[in-house]
Order: C-alpha cells, then structure tokens, then sequence
C-alpha cells in the first residue's frame, strides 16, 4: 500500500532531533503497550506482517500525529477486534461481556525469557530455488500493491545487483493477509545512490535493501 | 462525518477510563445512545485508556500482569547496547572471532550470549576508513534489539526514516559527523527480517586498553552508524 508509513525519500519532516539519555519508555504506559502487544500476539492469531500492515491502516495524517506507541495500541486495538480476542463494546466498557469465557493467557511469566532468547525466526527451512544469484543485474519491479508489501516506493522500477543471498524466508505480501506463507529467498540488494536519487547524489555512494524474489526481475 | 480509528480510539478509551473511575453505568447508557458527545465530556488520557485495557485483558485471561512486567524488566533493564558493544569490543581485540561475526553474524552474537527476539537474523557490516554504513528503517522501526535494546525516538522518527536513504549525509551531518567525499556511505534499510549492526572503527590510541574499556568507548550510536567511536578522553575516566 502506498502509505504514509513508506517515507523513504520523503523530505521536510525536520531535522532529526536526538534525546540525551533517553529512557526506554517515556511514560509507564508505553511500556504497558509494549508488554501487552507481545503478549497479545503469543495468541497467534496475527502474525508481525498482519500487525506492521494493520498500523500501516491508519490514516496518513493521523498515522503522522501520533506518538509510537501510540500507533502500536490502535494496530493492537484493531487486530484484537478484527480475530475476536475482545469485541468494540469491551474496549468501551473496560469490562468483559458477560458469560464471556476466561482463558488461560498464551503468555506467563515463565515463558517471557524463553521468548525473548529465541525470538520468532521467519526464516524457513524448505527447498526453494533462488531465482537469482549474486553479482546478478535486477531490476525491482513496479508493483503497487493495495495491501501490505515490503517493497518501498523509492525502489521500484530501480536497477540494482544482488550482492547476498540471505536464504528463504516468509513474504510478507501474503503472510500479512493469512494468504500463506510463500517462502521464497531474500536478498541484500544493492542501488547505486544516483539510481535512486539523480545526479545530486555521491556517485560511489549506495543503499542496500532486502528483497524478496517477487520483488524482482532480470535487468 | 467518518469516524476515524483514533476517534474510536478516544471514544472508547475515555468511556473505558470513565468506567475506572466507577462511572460504568451512566457512560454505558450514553455510548448507546450518543457515541459522539461521550469523548467530548470525559478526559482523554493514554495512561487511563491504557490502563482500563489491562484490566479488561487481565480479567478475560488473555494476557498475565506478571509476564507483562517480566517484559518491562528485561528490555528496561536487561536488554541493550552494552550487549553491542561487548560484540564490538571482542571483534576489535580478536581478528578470528571479527571474521567470524562478519560472516556468520548469529552464531558469532550467540557466542556472548546474545540473540533472540528481533535479532534472529543479524548482518553485521564493518566500518572503514574508506566505507561508512548506516541503518535504517523507511517502513516502520526494524532494529537489531537484542544487541542494541529497543530503538530511541529519533530511529523511529519521520524525519530520520525519511532522509536517511535520500539525504544520508545530512543527516550525518545533524548528528555531528561530516564525512569526507572519498569516504563512501552505504545505508541499510531494513525492510525484512534481517536486523544489522554496524561494526564501527577502533579508534586511535586505545591499543593498550582491556576489553571492557573498549566496551565502554562503544555508543549505540556508532553501531546504527550515526556516529564514530571516539577515543578516551586525555585524562578523563574512559
């Protein structure tokens, strides 16, 4: 989708402004949205793709108003809706419907480390072919999806080389809509800065972007 | 008028607070019946709504308050770059372990301990004299977590996910580092899985120093490639 949340290349959003000793969380709150998103999503009843697209949802001038966490609880909010874990009138209300069944959280206490340790890999290990191999010419194709892809603006219909395969992993395009989990390779893909941005840029200067094999064709 | 998500969001969340603060029944008659002025007539408050969704979420079963808190706990306090920096530190004193985590960066980063949620699939790329690499993520805030711990504000920021990739040279040049023309800049946008940590250069004058005091010289910043390591401070406690 051409979101605002694909800002590669945009400008005059202001200066990057860095915080002295910056604490984790800047509110208590920020720190519970944090811990109730992982924990919500132990549930797998969403993947990371589906929770990256459903923030991806909102709005643009609301997406660019809002605060991070803040954007981490609509995302949360509406896929908790969305797979029926809580209803709209339990937010509202604050209180569980009545007659409404308690569960057993996915996510105890014990399980935390254990989950941060091994984290969620989405590499998989199946035989898929690599359609490309590395010094090979490529061109990022010019697809614009309405739903969720990982292929930023600023690249498609650019010409780049493959400089590594990384192996077979889930794409997101499909994994983010429960259509499947299409492994297929990813690639370290390399763009000569003047092929993104004209001749102002360095010419020796790059950026390399990871890529999915339906992201590309041969140049 | 549309009803955006963020309005839902008030709306509920402010009802939600209201029903904390033991007013349930009247703002549950008047969600029914007047959706629009509820917002209008309690406070509005992240930390309430937040709150009252914890609580909702504590009572169905569906999350544990005590896992929530061991969450908390590691990435305030357990989680970080000092992690990174103890990788940066044992690449520059130990050529066989930098060849290592350059080229098999997982198993290299488990080597200390580290790896995990966020960092499954690591790529580290060395700074040099000649080359400069810097990471980013245009699409949301992809960051290699369990060596550098959650991402600052700036990381996150449309200002830095926006002109890093078109501009990253200026963008250098707001943190304080202007780099010469023959240096050249690679910028990584992480848009899959893949998490990266920039190995930055060892600086001058730290020949004689211990491994830990070279971890203490590594900043996050040089490991997303924001900035160099500099050397200890003449006569300063480095």
């Amino acid at each position: 989708m051409n979101g605002v949340h694909d800002m590669g290349g945009m400008q005059d959003m202001g200066p990057v402004e860095e915080e002295k000793n910056e604490p984790v969380f800047h509110h208590a709150w920020e720190g519970r949205v944090f811990a109730i998103t992982r924990s919500m999503s132990a549930w797998r009843k969403w993947n990371l793709d589906a929770l990256r697209h459903e923030r991806e949802l909102i709005p643009p001038a609301e997406y660019l108003s809002m605060s991070y966490y803040e954007i981490w609880l609509t995302g949360l909010l509406e896929l908790s809706v969305k797979t029926g874990l809580v209803t709209r009138a339990e937010i509202e209300s604050g209180k569980p419907t009545s007659g409404s069944p308690k569960r057993s959280p996915a996510l105890t206490a014990d399980k935390v480390l254990p989950l941060v340790a091994h984290g969620t890999p989405a590499s998989r290990d199946v035989p898929v072919a690599p359609r490309f191999q590395a010094g090979q010419r490529v061109r990022a194709r010019n697809i614009n999806p309405v739903g969720h892809t990982r292929l930023p603006r600023y690249a498609r219909g650019k010409l780049g080389t493959i400089e590594r395969d990384h192996g077979v992993f889930v794409f997101p395009d499909t994994d983010a809509h429960f259509l499947g989990e299409k492994p297929q390779h990813v690639y370290s893909v390399r763009f000569l800065a003047r092929e993104l941005w004209g001749e102002r840029a360095k010419p020796r200067d790059t950026v390399y972007i990871a890529m999915w094999d339906d992201y590309l064709e041969s140049a | 008028m549309r009803s955006s998500r963020r309005d839902f969001l008030t709306t509920a969340a402010t009802a939600a607070g209201a029903a904390a603060a033991g007013e349930l029944a009247a703002h549950a008659q008047d969600l029914e019946h007047s959706h629009d002025h509820v917002h209008q007539a309690v406070p509005s408050d992240l930390a309430l709504r937040v709150k009252s969704l914890e609580s909702l979420l504590v009572e169905k079963g569906l999350v544990d308050r005590a896992a929530l808190d061991a969450l908390i706990d590691t990435y305030e306090h357990k989680v970080g770059p000092r992690n990174g920096a103890q990788v940066v530190a044992r690449a520059w004193i130990d050529p066989a372990y930098k060849h290592r985590l350059l080229t098999d960066s997982d198993k290299a980063i488990a080597e200390l301990g580290f790896g995990g949620q966020q960092g499954e699939h690591m790529v580290v790329v060395e700074n040099t004299p000649a080359v400069h690499n810097m990471v980013v993520c245009t699409l949301c805030s992809c960051y290699p977590w369990p060596v550098l711990g959650l991402p600052p504000v700036w990381y996150k920021s449309a200002p830095y996910r926006s002109r890093s990739v078109i501009d990253p040279r200026g963008v250098l040049r707001e943190f304080g580092l202007e780099l010469p023309d023959e240096v050249d800049v690679r910028v990584w946008d992480s848009t899959a899985e893949l998490r990266y940590l920039v190995l930055p250069e060892r600086p001058a004058g730290t020949e004689g120093l211990t491994e830990d005091a070279l971890a203490a010289l590594v900043t996050r910043d040089s490991m997303v490639g924001v900035a160099k390591v500099l050397p200890p401070r003449k006569g300063g406690g480095a």
